[in-house]
């Protein structure tokens, strides 16, 4: 067994699979405690997108500092998108009599100089449609506006009731973000109640892979048990147990997992309930193949011999056929964690996941960002790092499973 | 070696129409059907057939790990009774096998020193100290020539297919039961391995007196080695009787010509009957 | 003295192992065979009779190699040739090989003239299906095989008819040189004869030219060989007729293997058997000198240290031990 666990770690699948799989489990383990936020805490009204978040009158408030850069070409690029730029560049080049060669989109201030000397809205722009001239006007407009560096200035009500400035804030100031008093970031964004994203991620990978194991635990054992006695018994043992792993084969389980999943009611469905369920439901075909292994070591000399030398039936069982199919129930086992995680993301899809109010999964985050449609305005954050995380997750398990295959059956090595 | 003039002692296992179905409705198939048998004390037995001739479910019959059918065989002289835990362990007291496929025989997983120290509990050495034990597990492996220095800590599956035979032999001399069962114990070895196998498998014998049942396809083995030989054809007994009878004078048709298939180095081996 | 069918030169060949190991299976291996003669390789697992078999084919792949040596086959020399045009050129025509699960290697999706055709079109395009049937029943006729095996699968043939069918298919190409590795071993002893039988009539035939047999069963090996040869540690230690060599044995590895033979026949029940200690060697790290010395109750301490060369005497015979001829047969009369 040392031995095969030893080169189970030489097999660069299995390798690559445990240490996908630590990673996500230790980030799962260990992000929640050092994360300044509560998964199931709303910090945002909907989905915002990912970066840092500081308080407007915490800046207002703050002693700003002069750097010397660029801020134009910053706030240059907070208004215009690439394509903005690009007509404004083909307006220049038509109209404004500019080179082409003279223009550089990547040098901000020397275009936007390009742009404030040759632009003239009383150009006749030959060529063009109302519709475009007035939009590249707006533009314009737009560009004075952001890119007006005066100072701002503050205005509150004094004693009397009358409006004096307060504070003026010069337009090439900046704050350290660290030092205002609230500063929020969300490294992927809020969800659509306005929960951090990563928060919540590594809060439900821990919670999935808990279902996904307990799943797998329930299945392998409740699957090992009858498939060793189904197979060692034989006889009318093997035929009832037959009959019952047949009859849970035939029902498609994710039928069972749904009836009752609906029958329990919400609020009493946790995440160890759901795990429970599913693990009750995917026992069927551990069962059927460590029968079939068990059936054709029950025949096998060593355990004559066994029998012969007087030891019991549960010693035999333990002893002489188990080692045999740990491999396999192994290897099962995997595929069960894997597949118990699919499944919980499955019902929590359909809303037949665990109770949301108190656990947050990958199933249920899914769920919720679909609910709310993500995917239409655009809001990736909410649903593609889940997605990410169950691919990687069942990858890193099925690698695993492949690796450990190859070193149990060194003959499909090749 | 097996002397004809050998004393017969008394019989140890008597089988009265033992007869073994498998399954039922149209898949029943008698594997064994009505046979009849009497081995003796200190007697070794062959018994001789080709696959499927049902002699490997007469000794799993015999050993108890299959039930009988119909047909009463008799152990010491009582019938035999398995019936609860107890007594079959008793049973497997006095009843060993030693088994084809020496690969299939170990349990891979235990390590050789189990294997050894299982037979000594079995035969009630549990309390002896561990110097004892050590002494027995040494005497047992120099009997089937091993170094059991060289076997401790060892798996199965690092010894050839012949070590772990003899290991198995080792296994019979810590046992001493009063039968063993050889179930093609040389089919899967060769020539000279056969003949080291069957040299200690005597040797064991004239030394605790057992009885050998051979289950073997092998005649020339039948021959070499035992007083009785029982041919058997689809589930039945052919032929029986002293080797030299029934293998040098043959009478049934069927040992006849399973004789002449085998072949010869001193007479005439004749090609042109068969087919 | 006939025609020279197969001559193999001081051949070396050896397996790599998953762990870079070299294991040197076959190791300087000189023989010859004529025209209408077979020849019988014995000796106990493990020393080398296979891996000659698949040597001899000169079908190297991994985790074979191809050291050093030649096979010549009628004048052919097939050593240091490509799989692939061994594939083409040799098998079949020249050289067919049985080994001993061959009857297992049936597609058993396909029917039995399905072989055949495939067989023979590697070789041979021209022929069309209807002339390969014809010539496929007259072959199957010829050696006692009912021609209705050609449109069954081989699901549905027993045991020995599938081993005897998968010899005809082999041999369909009259090749020069059978070599048959343990072809009768996995069968009943009624099998096991008509299997003999028939490779008896494609050498009487002239379907074939001359046969290797490799078996470690003797009193087999006598009843099927002009002559026997012992391996022992991937070396030639003895050569000569099959009479020779069962009843005269002078080697003390063939002695020892001779006096472990069991037939069923009157008055060999008194015989002691005699059983050679120990296992063959690990061929990784042969041992110095004689390879067999460590097991030879006739050694003395320089059997361990010089090479023994092959010695040839009585014209035809050859061995390989340190002791004169006369010497061994003296020490055997001594020891009974």
């Amino acid at each position: 067994m040392l031995r095969q666990i030893k080169e189970a770690f030489r097999n660069p699948k299995f390798l690559v699979g445990f240490i996908l799989f630590v990673l996500l489990l230790l980030m799962a383990i260990f992000y929640p405690m050092i994360s300044m936020y509560e998964p199931l805490t709303y910090y945002a009204t909907s989905f915002e997108k990912p970066g840092t978040y500081v308080n407007i009158l915490d800046i207002a408030n703050s002693e700003g500092v002069k750097l010397n850069v660029d801020t134009a070409a910053g706030r240059l690029d907070s208004v215009l998108t690439d394509d903005q730029k690009e007509t404004m560049k083909d307006w220049l080049v038509r109209f404004g009599g500019v080179e082409e060669s003279a223009i550089d989109l990547e040098d901000s201030e020397s275009f936007l100089k390009l742009w404030q000397d040759n632009y003239d809205s009383k150009n006749p722009q030959k060529g063009l449609r109302t519709a475009d001239k007035k939009a590249v006007a707006r533009l314009d407009k737009q560009l004075t506006t952001a890119l007006n560096s005066d100072s701002i200035d503050i205005a509150g009500k004094n004693e009397e009731g009358e409006l004096e400035v307060v504070k003026s804030i010069p337009g090439d100031h900046f704050i350290n973000a660290g030092s205002v008093g609230n500063s929020y970031t969300f490294p992927l964004g809020t969800d659509n109640f306005g929960a951090d994203v990563l928060t919540k991620l590594t809060s439900s990978i821990r919670v999935s892979l808990r279902i996904g194991l307990v799943a797998g635990l329930i299945g392998t054992a409740i699957g090992l048990t009858i498939g060793l006695l189904a197979g060692f018994l034989g006889g009318w043992v093997d035929n009832f147990l037959t009959f019952v792993t047949n009859i849970f084969t035939v029902i498609p389980s994710f039928v069972i997992l749904v009836l009752i999943s609906n029958a329990v009611s919400a609020s009493a469905r946790g995440a160890t309930m759901v795990s429970v369920i599913i693990g009750l439901t995917s026992w069927p075909w551990t069962a059927r193949s460590v029968r079939s292994q068990v059936l054709s070591l029950r025949g096998r000399d060593h355990v004559n011999l066994s029998k012969l030398s007087g030891h019991s039936m549960p010693r035999i069982i333990l002893q002489d056929i188990l080692p045999y199919v740990a491999s396999y129930v192994v290897m099962a086992m995997i595929l069960q964690i894997s597949s118990g995680i699919l499944a919980e993301a499955q019902l929590s899809m359909l809303g037949l996941g665990p109770n949301t109010s108190t656990t947050t999964t990958l199933g249920i985050m899914m769920n919720w960002a679909q609910q709310y449609s993500a995917m239409q305005s655009n809001s990736w954050w909410a649903f593609v790092p889940v997605v990410i995380s169950i691919t990687l997750i069942t990858f890193s398990l099925n690698l695993m499973n492949t690796g450990l295959d190859q070193v149990f059956n060194p003959q499909l090595r090749d | 070696m097996a002397e004809m003039a050998r004393e017969l002692g008394k019989s140890v296992l008597k089988g009265e129409n033992i007869t073994k179905v498998f399954g039922y409705g149209k898949t029943r198939t008698e594997a064994v059907k009505k046979v009849n048998f009497d081995f003796h004390e200190g007697e070794v037995i062959s018994i001789v057939g080709e696959s499927g001739s049902g002699k490997t479910t007469i000794a799993r019959m015999i050993l108890g790990l299959i039930t009988i059918t119909e047909g009463t065989l008799l152990f010491n002289g009582q019938p035999r009774d398995i019936s609860s835990g107890k007594k079959r362990k008793e049973y497997w007291k006095n009843i060993q096998a030693v088994f084809q496929d020496p690969f299939s025989s170990f349990n891979m997983f235990n390590k050789i020193d189990d294997l050894l120290l299982d037979c000594i509990n079995m035969t009630g050495g549990k309390h002896k100290s561990d110097k004892e034990k050590f002494d027995m597990m040494t005497e047992a492996c120099s009997f089937v020539n091993l170094k059991y220095a060289e076997l401790t800590n060892k798996y199965p599956f690092e010894l050839s297919g012949g070590q772990m035979q003899r290991l198995m032999i080792a296994r019979i001399f810590l046992l001493k039961p009063k039968i063993l069962i050889a179930d093609e114990p040389t089919s899967m070895v060769d020539a000279c391995s056969r003949a080291t196998i069957l040299d200690m498998l005597m040797k064991l014998r004239d030394e605790i007196g057992m009885t050998i049942i051979f289950i073997t396809h092998d005649i020339g083995l039948a021959y070499y080695v035992s007083d009785s030989v029982y041919i058997m054809e689809h589930g039945a007994f052919v032929e029986a009787g002293p080797a030299e009878d029934v293998i040098i004078h043959p009478k049934a048709d069927y040992t006849k010509r399973l004789i002449s298939d085998v072949p010869k180095i001193y007479g005439e081996w004749d090609l042109s009957t068969v087919g | 003295m006939g025609k020279v069918m197969l001559e193999v030169n001081d051949l070396k060949t050896k397996y790599v192992t998953r762990f870079k190991e070299d294991v040197y299976a076959v190791d300087g291996v000189s023989l010859k065979i004529e025209e209408g003669k077979s020849l019988g390789v014995a000796g106990e697992s493990g020393c080398g009779k296979s891996t000659l078999a698949l040597s001899l084919i000169g079908y190297y792949f991994a985790p074979l190699h191809y050291m050093s040596g030649e096979i010549i086959i009628d004048g052919q020399n097939i050593s240091g040739m490509k799989p692939d045009e061994v594939r083409k050129k040799v098998l079949g025509t020249e050289v067919a090989y049985i080994p001993q699960a061959a009857m297992n290697a049936l597609n058993p999706t396909q029917k039995i003239i399905r072989f055949i055709e495939d067989v023979i079109q590697v070789h041979d395009k021209s022929l069309s299906k209807k002339d390969i049937y014809d010539m496929a029943v007259e072959r199957f006729r010829i050696l006692g095989l009912p021609p209705e095996v050609l449109q069954k699968h081989a699901v549905e043939l027993s045991g020995g008819m599938k081993q005897r069918t998968v010899i005809a298919i082999s041999t369909i190409l009259s090749p020069k040189v059978l070599i048959a590795d343990e072809p009768s071993s996995a069968l009943d002893v009624t099998s096991q004869k008509m299997v003999i039988k028939m490779m008896r009539e494609l050498m009487e035939k002239g379907f074939i030219k001359s046969m290797i047999f490799i078996t470690h069963e003797l009193p087999l090996l006598y009843n099927v060989t002009d002559d026997i040869m012992v391996m022992y540690a991937g070396q030639i230690v003895e050569h000569g007729t099959a009479k020779e060599m069962v009843f005269d044995p002078v080697h003390p590895y063939s002695k020892g293997l001779m006096g472990s033979i069991i037939v069923p026949e009157e008055g060999t029940r008194d015989v002691q058997l005699e059983a050679i200690p120990g296992t063959p060697p690990n061929l990784k790290h042969p041992p110095d000198g004689c390879r067999f010395a460590p097991r030879c109750k006739y050694a003395k301490p320089e059997c361990k240290v010089y090479d023994v060369p092959e010695k040839e005497f009585e014209g035809h015979r050859m061995y390989r031990c340190i002791y004169d001829v006369d010497y061994l047969k003296e020490a055997y009369g001594r020891n009974g």
